[in-house]
């Protein structure tokens, strides 16, 4: 049986030779990021907002969006947005935090239901508090900067600190860009998106670690080795790994995204976005970021004379 | 590489039947798995036979997620106002008069007494309500209240913040009670109250279309109250203006002294009145209460009482005869449903301090199963992309790795089934990802040996070093994976907390079916076929 390969054996590409090129574009989209963030903004869910999102799903046929549109309007609760869904008359409807507190909260669920409960199926309603909001804004933005001092932390341990914060600067661009993709795309950003922004540093700092680990390895092995071309070879010989992985975990998203329903889409359309910067990070940026760091393995050289006895220079040239 | 021991063998072998033993509940119909407890001898255990289906989270099998938080500043209030009548009822019982009165304050009452033989009578009585009745709870040995005299005879009593947080926790422990009682009483399978934080609970109930009963049952005080309608001076300090429940209703002139109250009631239930066949709430008082109420209806009749509930007026009705029976019924032109509830409200009690919904999220039944489904088929075409790709990359290789990729589904089933976390929306998600990734494991593995192998070595010296050195960073690369899960295990809630527990589950069972067992697939593959070059 013939295998499928991906990636050749043994490639020799030189990416760090591209670091001239990927960080000035690194830098350009992440300044574009930050721009959308600050000027188009988030769409904050009410998850963070505060408010009342109810979904509901049409008993008789085809749904009226115009006339839910105005009827919705007609409540008088504030802003309300209303969209239509999925394929089977499914519509959507978001009111705004009510100025009469958390008792005019409910209020709007009532005289929803009492509008609409005749005509349609209510599938989802969600209620979130000022208080509840804020304090999910909290743990939101805890949760991501505590991930990363963690890993910040764990990865001194095992690596030298150049590895750590070149990993570091590797996933606060993801991070960066993950927001612009927020801000841009203009997907809702809720509590899930939090757990897909953790997950996209999860799993782009385990790219960076494979990445790493086998710098490390080599860096024992080939003392004398120049730096750039050390760096070229780890990511070489790691190449098919990271390349299948990514295309592992995209199958899996894509299934997500294409059959996993409404709320797991926009999840998995940000997991497969960050999939893809999270690998060119790991190749682009943290890799040549140790260049300039001048990583090196700490400890004299004495094993390194006797291992580049065996250095296979088919795979370095 | 090659050589297991048969003990090793048998404990991978062992977990591997375990992991299907207790996933396999999930499988089942809940009709099969009632018939399958019912069939377990009662000698065993019942975590040894499972019979323990994966627990769905409410955005799966439908319900109500309802956060509640207790009237803070309400449960100071009364806490301040009990001290103020403590101060009062001492002051009186040494017969002080006072030119100024009691103050209240936010968190204290304070009063003065000039005259230095009457404070130094008094003030070791206060001291007496400062230190606490139980230490128990005493918040670690902080002082609830603190007593502070000062040079011209002012003597303060203030509420600490332990005093403070101490009540609320109290509150929240007794509210808790109520609601627990109120729910059972609505009939609802297998309801979840818990405390959250310092000043909040957490109701979950599955499987309810329409929520507003429940959160009607859990928004309401309940704190009844039998009190009479004043007559003539309605401007009295003693009486208060008090709103009807009934709409369009002018508010009544109603005494503040109350004669009886809803913990004084040990029955209620709904019923209907026999001539006007509306629906009513029959009541039950006890020794006490029919006491107090047989006194106060033989002593006023021909005068309304009112029945108050929450500070509303239910009704008025005018006492035709003396009602010493201790057996009541209250009537207010009830809907069934409200005379139902009314009933639940009273039997359960009242709650210690009013209490807010500050969060709710309902899913209804249909949209819960439409998630099921889309979960299930988004898995199985996970499932099927990523076999047929390891399949196809790596031969048989692949085939070892993806049994150990359905070995590693099953033992995250297993383990959710028997840790008893519950399955979310987000956590298929989870799961479904971990699909993706659990291969990389393998991934890592294979693309060593096949280096080692590339690089000259023989193929079993290939295995060897294929398997230990990549080792070590699938041990380094699943470490910031499951830090990162771990973190928002902590810190996210409901759905999303369904997500970290599949992540962490899914990193934990990955090293252990990526690595051991396919090392030994391959080891046990390797001994019988003793092939000469990799076959990839």
């Amino acid at each position: 049986m013939k295998l499928l390969r991906i990636i050749p054996d043994d490639t020799s590409f030189g990416f760090m030779a591209f670091r001239r090129l990927s960080f000035p574009f690194s830098a350009l989209i992440s300044l574009i990021s930050v721009g959308a963030f600050f000027a188009i903004g988030l769409n904050f869910g009410i998850d963070f907002t505060g408010g009342t999102l109810i979904e509901m799903k049409t008993l008789t046929g085809k749904a009226d969006i115009a006339s839910v549109r105005t009827a919705a309007a007609e409540l008088d609760l504030g802003d309300v947005e209303v969209q239509e869904f999925g394929n089977q008359g499914e519509v959507s409807l978001r009111f705004g935090l009510q100025p009469s507190g958390e008792k005019g909260q409910q209020a709007v669920v009532e005289r929803v239901r009492a509008t609409f409960g005749k005509d349609y199926e209510f599938r989802r309603v969600e209620v979130v508090g000022p208080r509840v909001s804020g304090e999910l804004v909290q743990s939101g933005i805890l949760g991501v900067v505590l991930s990363i001092i963690a890993v910040l932390i764990y990865l001194w341990f095992r690596f030298e600190w150049q590895f750590a914060v070149g990993a570091v600067i590797a996933t606060l661009h993801d991070l960066v860009l993950t927001m612009g993709f927020f801000a841009i795309t203009q997907i809702e950003f809720n509590m899930t998106s939090i757990a897909a922004i953790l997950t996209i540093v999860g799993y782009s700092l385990n790219d960076t670690v494979v990445v790493f680990d086998r710098i490390r390895e080599l860096l024992r092995k080939y003392k004398k080795m120049p730096i750039a071309e050390l760096l070229d070879l780890s990511i070489n010989s790691t190449l098919s790994r990271t390349v299948m992985t990514s295309v592992t975990t995209s199958l899996a998203l894509l299934a997500l995204m294409l059959f996993g329903g409404s709320v797991i889409k926009s999840f998995s359309w940000a997991m497969i976005f960050g999939i893809v910067i999270g690998t060119y990070s790991s190749i682009f940026i943290a890799a040549p970021v140790l260049i300039y760091l001048g990583a090196r393995v700490s400890g004299d050289g004495q094993e390194a004379t006797s291992e580049t006895a065996d250095a296979p220079q088919s795979t370095v040239r | 590489m090659l050589r297991y021991s048969r003990a090793k063998i048998a404990a991978v072998l062992l977990l591997v039947v375990a992991g299907f033993v207790y996933a396999a509940p999930s499988l089942m119909s809940p009709e099969t798995r009632t018939a399958l407890r019912d069939a377990t001898p009662g000698f065993l255990p019942s975590w040894l036979m499972p019979h323990q289906a994966i627990v769905l989270g409410l955005d799966l099998q439908g319900g109500s997620h309802v956060l509640l938080e207790v009237d803070s500043a309400a449960v100071l209030k009364t806490q301040v106002a009990t001290l103020r009548d403590d101060m009062r009822r001492i002051l009186r019982d040494e017969k002080i008069a006072l030119a100024g009165g009691l103050a209240v304050l936010p968190r204290g009452v304070s009063v003065r007494i000039t005259d230095e033989a009457e404070r130094a009578r008094v003030v070791p009585k206060f001291r007496e309500l400062v230190t606490p009745t139980s230490s128990i709870m005493g918040g670690g040995g902080q002082a609830a209240m603190i007593l502070v005299e000062e040079q011209d005879g002012l003597v303060t009593l203030s509420i600490t913040i332990a005093g403070v947080t101490e009540k609320i926790r109290k509150a929240i422990d007794q509210a808790i009670e109520v609601l627990r009682r109120r729910i059972d009483a609505l009939g609802t399978t297998e309801p979840n109250i818990q405390r959250q934080g310092i000043d909040r609970i957490l109701v979950q109930v599955p499987g309810l279309q329409d929520p507003k009963r429940l959160k009607d049952i859990l928004g309401t005080t309940a704190q009844l109250e039998f009190r009479m309608v004043a007559e003539g001076n309605a401007s009295s300090p003693d009486v208060e203006m008090l709103p009807q429940t009934e709409a369009n209703q002018p508010p009544l002139p109603i005494e503040k002294r109350v004669i009886v109250q809803g913990e004084d009631l040990i029955d209620a239930q709904p019923g209907f009145d026999q001539r006007t066949s509306e629906p009513i709430v029959n009541f039950k008082f006890n020794i006490r209460g029919a006491q107090r109420f047989g006194t106060a209806t033989s002593e006023s009749v021909g005068r309304a009482l009112a029945i108050v509930l929450d500070k509303k007026v239910i009704s008025a009705p005018r006492i035709q005869t003396a009602i010493t029976g201790g057996q009541g019924q209250i009537s207010g032109r009830f809907t069934v449903e409200a005379a139902n509830n009314l009933a639940i409200l009273l039997r359960a009690g009242a709650l210690p301090a009013p209490l807010t919904i500050v969060e709710e999220r309902t899913v209804g039944p249909g949209l819960g199963q439409d998630s099921i489904n889309s979960g299930k088929i988004a898995a199985y075409v996970a499932a099927v992309l990523v076999i047929g790709f390891m399949f196809v990359t790596y031969g048989l290789f692949g085939f070892f790795a993806n049994i150990a990729l359905i070995i590693h589904v099953v033992l995250i089933f297993a383990m959710m089934s028997l840790i008893g976390t519950t399955l979310t929306l987000p956590g298929i998600a989870g799961i479904v990802l971990t699909i993706g990734t659990a291969v990389d494991s393998n991934v890592l593995i294979y693309e060593r040996i096949r280096e080692e192998a590339r690089q000259g070595r023989s193929m079993i010296a290939s295995l060897e070093a294929g398997f230990t050195r990549a080792f070590a960073t699938i041990v380094d690369s699943n470490v910031t994976m499951f830090i990162t899960a771990a973190i928002l295990f902590f810190l996210g809630s409901g759905p999303v907390r369904g997500f970290a527990v599949t992540m962490v589950f899914g990193i934990v069972t990955t090293v252990v079916t990526a690595v051991t067992m396919t090392r030994m697939m391959i080891a046990l593959w390797y001994t019988r076929a003793r092939p000469q070059k990799l076959s990839f």
